[in-house]
């Protein structure tokens, strides 16, 4: 943004322009967003922003789009309709542009992903050498830094199947931060844990979640989600069925859907 | 002279005289199958690569029209070498290249060259299938940090299929190791081709090739033993080190 103040004449001949700038905070924004499987309608109508150094939760049951919208912010599943921003610029689909956009927009998956040709330290340094092309001893440096932030800093030698499934995900978090990445989406990090696993990944995001981090973390643990979210946004159906702070939706939910859904699930 | 009259003395005789021209047909068919398994490999990596490349919606359309001419050519080419005999594609090669080319090959460069297509025109087949048995989260995982297609291919996808080939590149060295015996048909100075000449003399053919197997057979046993050793390597170490606070 240190560029709008030259740029000024310009953006008063073409005020469209002005108005998708009009906030710098945003970090992402997606319009429209639709995504079809064949026939089958997995996201309809999709408007959804985030601002810098908020933290999302997004909830809702199985099959209702959370993980899909999530994919399709970071175009692992190419959305059918609509357009995604990125800091107010509409985001180009070709794979040049797709690469750099993901180098900025961190992922972490419920099955980790992490390389399993690489030792941890590996994993957490081969996006900072190769795709951002910085010196191999940075690279080292940011691996070792964020592997130590994660609690993994005695295991940078450990390949991904010697590990346990929350140390795998801790090191995902990491590789994720060594890119140093505006935002980073979570897609149900901890749904693939066993149960005592569960509570040292949260632990590593609320940690993130104080540092402002802006984050949007797809979720079914409840309690976590009111404690870290800024903004907590409730999916049914493929659409947003209803969005705002986490006392609005957890305390006084509006709709009925968001009611029954979190009736069925403080009930179990 | 006197000529031996048992099946060993036979072959101790053909022994002694040959086991130069044995060893150096040994030689021979060593050279022909590694460079041939390894420019095979090689071939069988680049098509299998090729053959993955992605078309997008995003993709231009410069690329559609060269994955799409280069997949085309690849089909034909692995057609033609697993439809053929080595033995026919040898001659083909060999005595074309003299006719329409007017290119003088050595019969060793030759058979090199045709070993290698062929190994390729099967070896492809194990790549692709390496390449789309890795779990897709490897590829979702490197695509996440802003790798391109051909980066997640080079560091992540290929080390891994590579590791998951390795048994089928020994046993297709091995069995470069027997085809080698076919191309005595454009005069490479193979191991069988020793036998052949070996033969010329005595006419002991049933000593002579008993000798020839027996190395074919040393050949080959070795050879799979020093693969098994070396899976077992590249599988490393099932331990690893905790590093202490202070040392990280």
């Amino acid at each position: 943004m240190s560029g709008m103040p030259e740029k000024s004449g310009l953006e008063k001949s073409r005020p469209e322009k002005c108005v998708q700038r009009r906030d710098a905070r945003e970090t992402l924004r997606v319009e429209h967003l639709g995504k079809s499987f064949g026939s089958h309608e997995v996201l309809r109508d999709i408007d959804f922003q985030v601002m810098e150094g908020e933290v999302i939760s997004i909830i809702g049951a199985s099959g209702s789009g959370k993980s899909t919208l999530l994919r399709c912010i970071n175009m692992l599943e190419e959305p059918s309709a609509g357009k995604i921003y990125y800091r107010g610029e509409a985001l180009q689909n070709t794979p040049k542009k797709v690469s750099s956009y993901r180098a900025k927009v961190g992922m972490v998956f419920q099955s980790f992903n992490l390389f399993a040709n690489m030792s941890a330290l590996k994993n957490c340094m081969i996006g900072v050498e190769k795709v951002k092309k910085q010196s191999r001893q940075e690279a080292e440096e940011l691996a070792l830094q964020y592997l130590k932030k994660v609690g993994m800093g005695a295991y940078v030698k450990a390949r991904p199947h010697q590990l346990s499934g929350g140390q795998r995900q801790r090191v995902a978090i990491a590789r994720a931060l060594a890119m140093k990445p505006d935002i980073l989406l979570f897609d149900e990090p901890t749904s693939a844990l066993d149960p005592e696993m569960v509570g040292e990944v949260l632990e590593v995001i609320k940690q993130l979640a104080r540092e402002g981090l802006t984050m949007v973390i797809v979720t079914h643990e409840m309690a976590f989600a009111k404690e870290v979210s800024s903004r907590v946004v409730f999916m049914d159906k493929g659409v947003i069925e209803e969005e705002g702070t986490p006392d609005v939706i957890f305390e006084h939910p509006k709709s009925q859907r968001t009611k029954e859904f979190l009736g069925r699930f403080m009930n179990r | 002279m006197d000529l031996p009259t048992s099946f060993l003395g036979w072959v101790s005789l053909i022994w002694e005289n040959y086991s130069g021209m044995f060893l150096y047909g040994t030689l021979i068919t060593l050279v022909i199958a590694i460079s041939g398994t390894i420019l095979g490999s090689l071939i069988g990596f680049v098509v299998g690569i090729v053959q993955g490349i992605p078309v997008e919606s995003g993709s231009s359309t410069l690329r559609r029209v060269v994955v799409k001419i280069l997949n085309i050519i690849i089909s034909i080419y692995v057609e033609i070498f697993r439809g053929t005999p080595m033995m026919v594609q040898a001659v083909v090669v060999f005595y074309g290249s003299m006719q329409l080319f007017n290119l003088d090959m050595p019969p060793l460069a030759a058979g090199i060259l045709v070993l290698s297509l062929n190994t390729g025109a099967y070896f492809a087949e194990s790549v692709r299938g390496a390449i789309t048995g890795i779990d897709p989260g490897q590829t979702e995982g490197a695509k996440a940090i802003g790798m391109t297609h051909f980066q997640t291919m080079l560091y992540v996808i290929i080390p891994q299929a590579f590791r998951t080939l390795i048994p089928q590149i020994g046993n297709a060295f091995v069995s470069a190791i027997k085809d080698t015996s076919v191309l005595n048909v454009i005069t490479v100075s193979e191991l069988y081709f020793a036998g052949r000449t070996a033969c010329g003399v005595y006419f002991r053919y049933f000593e002579t090739y008993f000798i020839i197997a027996l190395i074919y057979l040393i050949l080959t046993f070795v050879m799979s033993r020093l693969l098994k050793l070396l899976e077992k390597r590249m599988d490393g170490s099932r331990n690893y080190e905790l590093l202490e606070e202070g040392e990280v």
